[in-house]
């Protein structure tokens, strides 16, 4: 398909090549966009990433199982509970540790927050992307900072919270989790009205973002996307929903599918997940049982990671994390450190497609199509 | 709703004399026939593996190795009264995921299936850069993670930092703790 302006007889035109550099306020991190413009319509998108690059996959290598824990934390690191989730999910598949149902419970709620978490920010973040200089992301934050505030009183830290273990978390909840939990129920909802009043009738966000980057149905399902970017499109297919795993298949919850598959799409459609969060959180509050919350195996290697051993083989663990399906592939040789490990990540397989949705669009375009696609870099690069 | 011995014995009927292995839950193909097989996979009805979810290359000294993780998004078989969609259990139920694994030497070449999946295409520029793998067929084959003129393969197990002047990985021994 051709892109280009039309040839006028007089005038000379070339191709300009700009770089998008990594250093730049709109692009999420450290993160290059090699971009051809005729004018201003994008004819060549080439992503390079690599800034972040930390090699954590070797680094957990060296380490035992537990050792990378931590590390995990700092791979999404909006959304550290989920990615803990995540790789607790593998090790308990590849050496065949059982979870208590409070732990369960407690492992829910933490993800769901998260998501809530990570959605307003998204959403925050994409209207300053818009031009909205700060003021979205200051509501936003506000709001975030309450879900922080708690994960702090619980794990010891806002953001790194480094709080699930293999066989289930590492210390009980406070006596006041249920209470604060609760009151963000009871609160979110209205905060989301008065979000929405503002922004999601707001007519220079449907100008800007309606029919803009559109990812197909088909190309979606080839490359592998995944999260609210595939539901987008219009493809059902949410994890928690397929595979069940934990205890989601007790909670009744909707999942928003898109219609465009456009950016207005993708960033209305965090908006309805967050409702449905909220709606999770609700029941898993209410139901959330007394009991352990770790397995006995699973504290017996709390206490002495340099003495867990995975049995030999593999395991591949997958979640619903906020931005799509983060996966992490161990192989073990039945010692106390993996073989191989890797992160399935999805903010890096869903940059696949960037160059395809901002085919034949303006440059300006182009930063709002990045950041729907929701990426953080810490994942990308790992 | 088929079992891992059932696809070996359904895929050796249809590609004549290839030969696979079962190990552990994945099944072992071999390399010159992986292209097809895998096309194979994702067209037929039967399977319909239309989402590759991940590409791992992993390095076992002798050779190397690539981990395929394939699930189905396939249409739903059925739909409930109301109209609304019965959520996508594949028509693969109960085998997602199909774990496939396919060997080739050190430093050796594999055929890519980026034509197939697109979701291979970093992937695949990934195990490359770290592991050393060559995929033949691939659009775009360059480093990605680290630097363009980086000379080494950093996840393989013989790497040495250049600025490596410690052991890594061992643990000093504190008496009294394990």
């Amino acid at each position: 398909m051709d892109y280009t302006l039309k040839e006028s007889p007089t005038l000379e035109t070339q191709m300009l090549e700009v770089n998008l550099g990594p250093q730049h306020p709109s692009t999420h991190g450290v993160f290059q966009m090699n971009v051809t413009l005729d004018g201003e319509t994008i004819t060549r998108l080439k992503p390079v990433m690599g800034y972040l690059h930390r090699n954590h996959e070797k680094l957990a290598e060296n380490m035992t199982y537990l050792g990378s824990m931590p590390f995990t934390d700092r791979l999404d690191y909006i959304c550290s509970m989920t990615n803990n989730f995540a790789y607790a999910l593998a090790v308990e598949k590849l050496a065949n540790l059982e979870v208590p149902e409070r732990a369960q419970y407690i492992r829910v709620i933490m993800a769901e927050l998260t998501r809530l978490v990570n959605h307003i920010l998204l959403v925050g973040f994409l209207l300053n992307d818009l031009g909205a200089f700060f003021t979205p992301v200051l509501y936003a934050f506000r709001e975030r900072e309450k879900i922080l505030d708690l994960f702090e009183a619980i794990s010891g830290s806002r953001m790194m919270c480094n709080y699930f273990r293999f066989g289930g978390v590492k210390v009980d909840v406070t006596s006041d989790f249920i209470p604060r939990v609760r009151q963000i129920i009871n609160n979110f909802p209205k905060f989301l009205d008065e979000l929405e009043t503002l922004l999601s009738e707001n007519e220079i966000l449907m100008a800007r973002c309606q029919n803009v980057g559109i990812l197909p149905e088909e190309l979606a399902i080839n490359a592998g996307i995944t999260g609210p970017m595939l539901r987008a499109s219009g493809v059902p297919y949410d994890i928690r929903k397929v595979d069940g795993y934990s205890i989601y298949n007790r909670f009744k919850f909707r999942v928003p599918i898109g219609e465009t598959g456009d950016v207005y799409d993708r960033y209305y459609i965090r908006i309805l997940e967050m409702r449905e969060s909220l709606k999770i959180l609700d029941q898993a509050i209410k139901e959330l049982p007394d009991g352990e919350f770790i397995s006995k195996a699973g504290a017996l290697g709390a206490r002495s990671p340099r003495n867990f051993k995975a049995p030999k083989g593999d395991a591949y663990g997958r979640i619903e994390a906020p931005k799509g399906e983060l996966g992490f592939y161990l192989v073990s040789d039945g010692t106390i450190k993996p073989y191989r490990y890797h992160v399935r990540s999805p903010s890096f397989i869903n940059l696949t497609v960037l160059e395809d949705m901002c085919l034949g669009q303006k440059v300006a375009d182009a930063i709002i199509i990045l950041g729907s696609i929701d990426i953080v870099l810490g994942e990308v690069d790992r | 709703m088929k079992s891992l011995e059932q696809i070996k014995e359904d895929l050796e009927r249809q590609f004549h004399g290839v030969g696979i292995t079962i190990e552990g839950s994945s099944l072992i193909i071999p390399k010159e026939k992986w292209l097809e097989i895998a096309r194979y996979l994702k067209d037929s009805p039967d399977y319909q593996f239309d989402f590759l979810s991940s590409v791992t290359g992993v390095d076992y000294v002798q050779h190397t190795e690539v981990a395929y993780h394939l699930y189905s998004m396939a249409p739903p078989i059925r739909q409930n009264a109301d109209g609304s969609v019965l959520w996508r259990k594949s028509a693969a139920d109960g085998l997602c995921p199909l774990t496939i694994k396919v060997r080739t030497e050190r430093d050796g070449h594999m055929p890519s299936v980026t034509p197939i999946w697109r979701s291979a295409e970093y992937q695949e520029r990934e195990a490359y850069d770290l592991v050393g793998i060559q995929f033949d067929g691939h659009p775009d084959l360059r480093r990605i993670l680290m630097w363009e003129g980086f000379q080494h393969h950093p996840l393989r197990k013989d790497y040495v930092q250049e600025d490596q002047d410690r052991e890594v990985g061992t643990f000093p021994k504190v008496p009294g703790f394990v």
